[in-house]
């Protein structure tokens, strides 16, 4: 279930302009499978943190509403070239994942 | 796996699935609650409400880039940027979904007010932000017309 994620997190100025990609299917739950005509349960991601160093700089809620394998952009003001980005998701089953990048 | 989607079938509604979820794995981690009230609700109105952002005032420093006409509805770049001094959270909603709210973000310790991701749309409607900032909350909107759905088979 955990698939790897991906971060890139790149200084502009003094601003770290951080790019995540997460992979997941994202099923609203509101989606019909086209064989059996059943709706295909609801499966996304709810919640997203990210912190810098270890201080939390975004928390997220979402909805099935984001698009699959999920993109995510933001930025943070007063970060440094070797800083760590965490990202750690939970989506509506439990299931959680994270990963880590080193500002550069 | 099969268990686990007969009891999910048998929620009334993603809605109600979530709550449930909620409530089994909702405790004792690092997240905060997640409001499924705001999410569930089915208008606009509803989803501010349960944002606590019943009545924000519309404002121009709110940018919202988002494609004019989005080809697919499954994938639509939204980034939002706020000009507002102070902003605290944004939140984004296509106004036409079956749920509007799509997310929402709490921005603190130096995130600079912009984010930026990727949405579904089940037809044309207008993108919202909703800004809060200094415990007032701003909004913006841009309309994006969607000639294939991103919702429903």
């Amino acid at each position: 279930m955990a698939e790897p994620m991906k971060i890139r997190a790149t200084m502009a100025g003094d601003i770290a302009d951080i790019k995540v990609l997460m992979n997941h299917p994202m099923e609203t739950g509101q989606r019909k499978d086209a064989k059996t005509g059943q709706l295909i349960p609801a499966h996304f991601i709810s919640e997203v943190t990210a912190t810098l160093n270890g201080k939390t700089v975004m928390e997220a809620e979402w909805s099935g509403a984001i698009s699959k394998n999920p993109y995510l952009g933001f930025k943070v003001k007063g970060a440094k070239a070797g800083d760590k980005v965490t990202v750690a998701w939970k989506d509506n089953t439990g299931a959680t994942n994270s990963a880590d990048a080193t500002v550069s | 796996m099969n268990m686990l989607r007969r009891n999910i079938l048998k929620g009334a509604s993603a809605a109600s699935t979530l709550a449930i979820a909620a409530g089994l794995f909702g405790t004792g981690n690092a997240f905060a609650a997640y409001n499924s009230a705001a999410f569930s609700a089915k208008s606009v109105a509803d989803a501010l409400k349960g944002m606590g952002a019943s009545a924000p005032t519309e404002s121009k420093d709110i940018a919202i880039k988002a494609p004019e006409i989005a080809e697919n509805g499954a994938v639509v770049p939204v980034e939002v940027t706020s000009k507002i001094a102070g902003t605290t959270s944004i939140a984004i909603l296509a106004e036409k979904n079956p749920n509007p709210l799509v997310a929402s973000f709490k921005l603190e310790n130096g995130a600079e007010p912009y984010i930026s991701v990727r949405i579904k749309m089940g037809q044309t409607a207008m993108i919202r932000a909703v800004v809060t900032a200094g415990g007032k909350t701003y909004t913006a909107a841009k309309e994006v017309k969607v000639t294939i759905g991103g919702c429903g088979g």
